[in-house]
């Protein structure tokens, strides 16, 4: 088996808008593969229907080889997806350490029990991930003090927690300035290339995903458009006009 | 059959009073997204008003039909004035807070209200007029009907019709319908926000006096309307769906009837029925009939200020010291000052309850009483009902609020923010009126009397110890899961829902447990008190316990571990000194409730450490975080 997601058939109506509408791909083992389009062309419905945040109307969605699709969050995280968000998400009332452990323990399934004091259970492990992304030196500090960049650098920390095989990135840049995030995204191109894991992000900054996915999904109006690698893409007349607006001559009315 | 019929359209009759306060509550809450506790004390305000107008005053009894609704107008429109003024001094401050402190504020208000009621018009029941004109009966299908509810009935749909009517089809009521679907984009394209909201909280005040006001010729005119009207207007507006007025127009006839019908059918049983229709409502639709899911709402309770630290050695030494000094209070101190100690422990222990569910857990509970009053009834049936000693009955205690508060807590975790606290309200008025209704098993209104603590606990000073030893404990404990994986898992779900969910964590069956957990800690309180007390009445379970254990968390500051005992001691000390200079503490409880809203909505413990950072800072630089 290849593949470390396998999308197919999938939808999603709002009233009367398809939001997403019968979309397939792959992403393979070990690809960081992009999710791209113009605003409204539904690339975070198709992300939260992958995350498990909103239920698809029809459609499979296997994790190496497993549907799980309508499934909620917290299960889909078990089964080895980690994932980040475009807004941050994190505790703003632990330290950027405890933040990790959460995590960690959750992982552990340690989380039920009100015994024992837990800021030194899964310390080690917390510091280990956190010296991975290179906040080590930022561990003890709360995690509301914490600059935008770093906030992201936390978020994909915790995102490693569970040691997933699968990283669903939703617009891992936003937000950044120019070189953080270039830095961001060649610190996790390392830990992919480490760790063996598959990654598919959605990413409006096209210098990120030109230069890091290693294949491009075009969305537009809930349909896929494109796909193929950055070069491919850049020359494909439909996403041109896609972003640019002028439709190619065999859509053009006469 | 006929009678039922009349009954039916008696319940039509009291179906337009409700639906008045229903829809101004409603309105106000769409647009300014406050749940206003004092609603039920304008509805009063307009009822008083309206008795003075038609009859105190006198000149109006002698005017006719014009008189009388001249003084049903007359009277709303002053409450509307008083509305705006209310709007314009206190709550314009307050709406960028989160939910919990403009529910506080608008409770403070109502216990002021009230007072200030007693105060102009005295403790009695006033009798209103009859309606001139309508003083006679309808006889239909040979039943009679008075004249003046057939009037009530047209009354209901004319206003609803009327709001409709502004709401679609004047400028103003385009601007509130905007304002109620995204306030944001409102304010936005440029409209006065202030002036818009000021209107609408008038509007909203105006109709709530004007169902008062109509209801003078139909009941006695008292003050403990306010909370009569508030829990149903309350578990209307949550079945119509909050800001819905054609919802609220349909849940106040389905309680009206509800009432009129349960009251043959089930007489005992009435207001729990009443309630149970909401929770199933709630469960089946969680924003009511014809509400609508709120996108993002805003937090139930305010962020932490840095980061919650364990003790550590030196935390634990100093608790451990505290406890040994309050442990030779009774040597020092009389007998009387000894159990106003103990009673100040067990409220300690109370808060710091509460402060699990919603300093923790970032759940408010406006009902928390129940946990603690069921607590005191499975100690005081343990005792009466088993002869069982005072060890067995502070463990049943406990365990009957772990019942209650397992079942109340499966439906309430499935909610969140206002909508989760007013179930709280609900399930804790169940719970009050299963006891209140039950006598055989209660005693209801009489309570039960006679549950001592065993001989060897007796003295004054022994049972302090108790106390002391039990609440120390107890408290240490809480502490204790605050920093457990448990602890941790709490509040993951409350500073990050998305982020809890998406790290594998079961937000429902973690704040259910933490709900329980809670619940158990009151229930202990609650037996303890029993036991202090000798007897338990269905007032340990009461709305105003409720809020006394909010006003202790937030006096001592929500987002502190310590806040909620510092707290209990402040609000308890206060009160026992206040009550005896004056009779007016409900006064001086709002009065504080609305300061503290105000001026320092982190409690003491926040004020302490603001005050405590402003002079490291002018000692040097400190910049280390506060531990708390």
């Amino acid at each position: 088996m290849t593949a470390a997601l396998e999308v197919h058939g999938l939808r999603k109506r709002f009233g009367g808008v398809r939001a997403v509408d019968d979309v397939g791909f792959t992403l393979a083992i070990g690809e960081m593969l992009a999710l791209i389009g113009p605003n409204g062309a539904g690339k975070s419905t198709c992300f939260n229907m992958l995350t498990g945040q909103v239920r698809p109307d029809t459609g499979a969605i296997r994790l190496f080889g497993r549907d799980i699709a309508g499934l909620p969050p917290r299960r889909i995280w078990r089964l080895g997806v980690g994932r980040t968000f475009q807004v941050t998400a994190t505790f703003g009332s632990m330290t950027v350490a405890e933040n990790v452990q959460v995590a960690l323990m959750s992982h552990h399934r340690r989380l039920r029990w009100p015994w024992p004091r837990a800021d030194r259970l899964d310390a080690g492990p917390a510091r280990d991930l956190l010296a991975l992304v290179g906040m080590a030196d930022q561990a003890e500090r709360g995690c509301g003090l914490l600059a935008y960049g770093d906030l992201k650098r936390l978020e994909l920390a915790i995102a490693l927690a569970n040691d997933p095989r699968v990283l669903l990135m939703d617009e891992p840049t936003a937000g950044m300035a120019p070189r953080e995030r270039a830095a961001l995204m060649d610190l996790t191109a390392r830990i992919v290339a480490e760790r063996g894991l598959s990654v598919l992000f959605t990413e409006h900054d096209m210098d990120v995903v030109f230069g890091h996915a290693d294949r491009v999904l075009v969305l537009d109006r809930g349909r896929l458009v494109a796909e193929g690698t950055p070069d491919e893409v850049r020359a494909d007349a439909r996403v041109r006009a896609v972003y640019l607006g002028d439709r190619p001559p065999s859509e053009a009315g006469p | 059959m006929d009678f039922l019929v009349i009954q039916a359209l008696t319940g039509l009759a009291s179906a337009s009073s409700l639906f008045l306060v229903a829809s101004g509550l409603t309105l106000i809450f769409g647009v300014t997204r406050i749940v206003n506790f004092a609603h039920g004390s304008l509805f009063m305000l307009g009822a008083y008003g309206a008795w003075t107008f038609t009859s105190g005053l006198g000149w109006a009894a002698h005017a006719g039909p014009l008189g009388f609704w001249g003084g049903v107008l007359l009277s709303a429109l002053a409450v509307a004035a008083l509305g705006a003024l209310v709007e314009v001094v206190l709550l314009r401050r307050i709406y960028q807070a989160p939910a919990l402190f403009p529910l506080l504020a608008t409770f403070g208000l109502a216990l002021m209200i009230e007072d200030l009621v007693r105060l102009v018009w005295g403790p009695e029941d006033l009798l209103g007029p009859r309606a001139p004109g309508l003083e006679g009966a309808v006889t239909i299908l040979g039943q009679k009907l008075p004249a003046y509810d057939l009037a009530l009935i047209a009354l209901g749909p004319m206003v609803l019709a009327g709001l409709w009517w502004v709401l679609h089809r004047t400028h103003w009521g385009v601007l509130v319908r905007a304002a109620t679907q995204d306030r944001a984009m409102v304010g936005a394209l440029g409209v006065d926000q202030s002036r818009l909201f000021t209107g609408v909280f008038a509007l909203g005040a105006f109709l709530a006096a004007l169902g008062g006001a109509v209801q003078v010729p139909r009941e006695a005119v008292h003050h403990a309307l306010d909370m009569q009207v508030i829990v149903e207007a309350f578990v209307i507006v949550v079945v119509g769906g909050l800001g819905n007025v054609v919802g609220a127009f349909l849940a106040a006839v389905l309680v009206a009837e509800l009432n009129a019908f349960g009251i043959l059918l089930f007489p005992r049983i009435g207001l729990v029925l009443l309630f149970l229709v909401m929770a199933v409502v709630l469960v089946l639709r969680p924003h009511g009939l014809l509400g609508r899911p709120e996108g993002e709402t805003r937090a139930a309770v305010p962020p932490t200020a840095g980061c919650w630290r364990p003790a550590g050695a030196t935390g634990w030494a100093v608790g451990l010291a505290l406890a040994g000094l309050l442990a030779l209070l009774p040597l020092v101190a009389d007998a009387y000052v000894v159990s106003v100690a103990a009673e100040i422990l067990i409220f300690a222990l109370f808060a710091a309850s509460l402060h699990l569910m919603m300093g923790v857990g970032g759940m408010v509970s406006f009902g928390h009483a129940a946990w603690f009053g069921l607590g005191a009834y499975g100690a005081a049936l343990a005792a009466l009902g088993l002869g069982a000693p005072m060890a067995v009955g502070l463990v049943a205690g406990p365990l009957l609020a772990v019942a209650g508060a397992t079942v109340a807590g499966w439906f309430c975790v499935r909610l969140s923010g206002v909508f989760l606290a007013m179930l709280t309200l609900a399930f804790a008025q169940i719970a009050w009126s299963v006891v209140f209704q039950w006598h055989e098993v209660t005693g209801g209104d009489n309570g039960l009397l006679g549950i001592w603590p065993d001989r060897w606990a007796s003295d004054p000073a022994a049972f302090y110890w108790v106390s002391l030893a039990v609440c120390g404990v107890a408290i240490a404990l809480l502490r204790s899961i605050v920093f457990s994986p448990f602890g941790y898992a709490l509040r993951a779900c409350r500073d990050s829902v998305a982020r809890a969910e998406a790290i594998g964590i079961d937000r429902v069956r973690v704040q259910w447990l933490g709900f329980v957990m809670a619940g158990g800690f009151a229930g202990l309180a609650g037996a303890l008190y029993a036991y202090l007390k000798g007897s338990v009445f269905p007032e340990a379970m009461a709305i105003p316990v409720s809020i006394d254990g909010l006003v202790m968390v937030l006096l001592g500051g929500l987002t502190t571990l310590v806040g909620p005992v510092v707290g209990a001691v402040a609000y308890k000390t206060l009160a026992i000194v206040v009550s005896s200079w004056t009779d007016h503490w409900p006064l001086v409880l709002g009065g504080l409730i609305v300061l503290l809203v105000i001026a320092a909505p982190d409690g003491l413990a926040g004020l302490a450490r603001r005050v405590a950072r402003a002079a490291s800072r002018g000692a040097g630089p400190g910049g280390r975080e506060p531990a708390s």
